[in-house]
């Protein structure tokens, strides 16, 4: 470390000293860049930090201030069940493993291109238990509807749910019903929680992940996020874009079965790729390294995106896991999940040692750029 | 939506790198260009271009993000006009988490403020129709790229007979913070890569100045990776021919004499106003945009008490020496420390085509 002690409070020894490059002789050192990153870097390594005294609505958006979140109020409360904080967790049961997990669905419009709050409610709760290398069984589904909610729609979302429900192979057994008075609640809110059976032997985790090793995408990116955002009709920007809604069981196991040696999975819901990304970097100790090319995004969806500003990496997905596999095994495993219904599967990066713990993308061009966790809600830049 | 590719190929790309480390050799000397624009930033730092080129070109970030430029007391404004009692207020997403002295707007939101993105004023416009007892402010930011929805808006609302809508106008035009940076003895300048989308509004021809005054080329160019790296070859060409000129990279979207009915539309409804502070450049004279007389009904600041206070920039802050190119975004004392996107002290580390925001999301590799 640099041993400056000048950083905070700037002490009036900062104007402008006529000298482009800020390395006045005589005056305080500035640093390097590379000591800069140094101090960035263990910056970083802190603990988050809560610093409002209200939750804004970054706090759910599934990047940074929503982990400064669950760190400090939630994790801070009920303790850490696990080396990492995985959309389902694991536990066992006379003998056997299963998979737990629950997520509130409140997706506005509860209508959009491909898919419905109902369908989304099953398949987000199905694909964290299927990527934890689970097969889901049984799902409980809570219901808080606001006054005023047209029975007609109710059931319309309810079949919706039984449908997904069917596809993915899993039985609602049980749930509940709240009613609370107009404007507690925006329309309909859903809660699921599902339970999955882990097979014998199957073992995932971010411990396993090796250097060489290459991450796998089941379908294109940021479909989901896009619709929705396109079916608010705020954006005078009309484009066929359809979510990705889907349970991706088949595709999970058929990858199993294929190449067993799967290291890691996970779906890319909230705060998108890039923050999965980081969060894997993360939790392995290794880099990532993304293939900007190689990255699967429809051009309608990218057109989209670069019109508002906003990076298909960080935009929500609702039918599609990341997995990382073993090199060796990567062709395998890329034609067995084309085969079970992920026809854009790719195979889009590598995990490398250096730098430790970063996620970099690499573009065609060898320009690189580092990917950072999503930082509030992705938003259109204004020109 | 295939008309971006061709803009990011990556043989064109190895192509203009070639010619420029060929040009930058001829020269053999450093050669610092200022990309005006927020959005040039944004993408030079998301394609790493600055790594691309030969170390002798160096590209210095100029004032051209409208979030970083707006100083701490008219986010204040923002905050306290936001949280008045019957007030929608409507804002693009960017100004949400500009900390103002008591907060963001994103915070006054989270405490009950009615405050609501928008991505054109003319939706704010909607809002107000929509909600005809309630007051519906816009918080207008922007250079000349924004200012002309702005201004179709406040036109359409007057003819509407609106009664219940407002602007709170911060907007601000290219020119003179240029001449305020050139005028400054600090600068050591070769060149600018020019503002696209302002030079899209106020033509091509707008910035005859700056080789007609300060004996510098500029190149007006488009945002896309390769419009950029071509916009340094065209820079570095004129320096090897000894020319200095305004030159048009952009010239698929950009014309000489920029967009007339804009221009006409603008001096209807804005008035120049004597000074307007900016974040960093202090008070710069006839560079912001009120409304005029004869629309001051829709001017928020006519309309309602305002502080309008003026605000000190937080000590620790050196978002002024990053908009002025003074320094580069990690050479500021709190870079990434006490200053991150997360928790951002200046504006430059809130938009993400702030210079800080850009380097820190992008370029920490």
């Amino acid at each position: 470390m640099t041993g400056n002690q000048n950083d905070g409070r700037a002490g009036g020894g900062q104007t402008a000293s006529g000298v482009a490059d800020g390395q006045t002789p005589g005056k305080t050192r500035r640093p390097t860049e590379a000591e800069v990153r140094a101090r960035i870097e263990a910056a970083r390594r802190r603990r988050p930090r809560l610093v409002d005294d209200a939750v804004t609505l970054a706090h759910g958006a599934g990047g940074k201030s929503s982990a400064a979140l669950v760190e400090t109020v939630f994790v801070a409360a009920f303790g850490r069940p696990g080396p990492e904080l995985d959309d389902a967790a694991l536990a066992d049961v006379g003998g056997g493993r299963v998979a737990f997990s629950t997520d509130s669905y409140v997706v506005n419009p509860i209508r959009f291109p491909g898919g419905s709050l109902g369908d989304l409610a099953v398949n987000g709760t199905v694909n964290d238990l299927a990527v934890s290398g689970a097969i889901p069984k049984w799902l409980s589904a809570a219901f808080v509807i606001e006054e005023g909610f047209p029975v007609a729609e109710l059931r319309a979302i309810a079949a919706d749910m039984r449908a997904a429900a069917d596809k993915a192979g899993v039985a609602i057994i049980t749930g509940d019903t709240k009613v609370v008075p107009r404007g507690a609640a925006d329309g309909l809110f859903v809660t699921t929680a599902g339970i999955g059976l882990v097979p014998a032997g199957r073992e995932l985790g971010a411990g396993k992940v090796r250097v060489g090793d290459r991450l796998l995408v089941s379908g294109s990116i940021a479909d989901h996020g896009m619709a929705v955002m396109m079916a608010r009709g705020h954006l005078a920007i009309e484009a066929a874009i359809e979510t990705d809604s889907r349970a991706v069981t088949g595709m999970v196991e058929a990858l199993l079965e294929a190449a067993p040696e799967v290291r890691w999975m996970r779906d890319p819901t909230r705060g998108g790729l890039g923050t999965l990304a980081n969060e894997l970097a993360k939790a392995c100790g290794l880099g990532v390294e993304l293939d900007d090319s190689a990255i699967p995004v429809r051009p309608m969806v990218r057109g989209a995106c670069d019109m508002l500003g906003i990076d298909p990496l960080y935009v929500a997905n609702e039918g599609c896991f990341v997995a990382v596999v073993p090199g060796q095994a990567a062709p395998t495993a890329l034609a067995a999940v084309r085969a079970a219904g992920g026809g854009d599967a790719a195979l889009i990066g590598s995990i490398v040692s250096e730098p430790a713990g970063v996620v970099v993308v690499r573009n065609a061009f060898g320009g690189a750029r580092l990917v950072d966790m999503l930082v509030g809600d992705p938003l259109p830049r204004i020109c | 939506m295939d008309y971006v590719d061709e803009f990011r190929d990556p043989q064109d790309a190895k192509r203009l790198l070639k010619a420029v480390a060929a040009l930058a050799e001829r020269l053999g000397r450093t050669v610092r260009l200022m990309e005006v624009c927020g959005g040039h930033t944004h993408t030079i730092y998301r394609y790493g271009l600055e790594r691309l080129l030969p170390e002798s070109v160096e590209f210095v970030h100029g004032p051209g993000c409208p979030v970083c430029v707006i100083p701490m007391g008219r986010v204040d404004d923002a905050v306290h006009l936001a949280s008045r009692p019957g007030v929608i207020f409507t804002t693009f997403g960017d100004m949400m988490r500009v900390p103002g002295t008591g907060g963001s707007l994103l915070q006054a939101q989270a405490r009950g403020a009615d405050i609501r993105f928008v991505y054109s004023p003319l939706d704010a416009l909607k809002v107000a129709r929509d909600n005809p007892d309630r007051e519906v402010v816009f918080f207008a930011v922007g250079f000349e790229t924004t200012a002309p929805s702005t201004a179709v808006t406040v036109a359409r609302a007057a003819a509407f007979g609106l009664e219940n809508f407002s602007v709170f106008c911060n907007h601000v035009t290219i020119a003179p913070p240029l001449r305020a940076l050139l005028d400054g003895d600090d600068l050591a300048l070769d060149g600018f890569i020019g503002p696209g989308h302002v030079a899209t509004v106020v033509g091509a021809r707008h910035f005859d100045f700056i080789p007609a005054e300060y004996g510098l080329p500029l190149v007006v160019t488009g945002f896309e990776p390769l419009d950029i790296l071509q916009a340094v070859e065209m820079l570095l060409e004129q320096h090897v021919d000894g020319r200095r000129l305004v030159e048009n990279q952009y010239a698929r979207v950009v014309r000489p004499e920029g967009n007339r009915a804009a221009l006409s539309l603008m001096g209807e409804v804005f008035a120049v106003r004597e000074s307007f502070e900016w974040r960093g450049l202090g008070f710069i004279e006839r560079s912001g945009y009120r409304l005029a007389d004869a629309y001051a009904r829709f001017d928020a600041e006519v309309r309602f008490d305002m502080p309008g206070v003026r605000v000190a920039d937080p000590p620790a802050c050196e978002c002024g020496s990053v908009l002025k190119g003074l320094i580069k975004p990690w050479q500021c004392r709190v870079f990434g420390t006490g200053c991150t996107p997360e928790n951002p002290i200046g504006t430059c580390m809130v938009s993400p085509e702030g210079a800080c925001a850009a380097y820190y999301n992008f370029a920490r590799v």
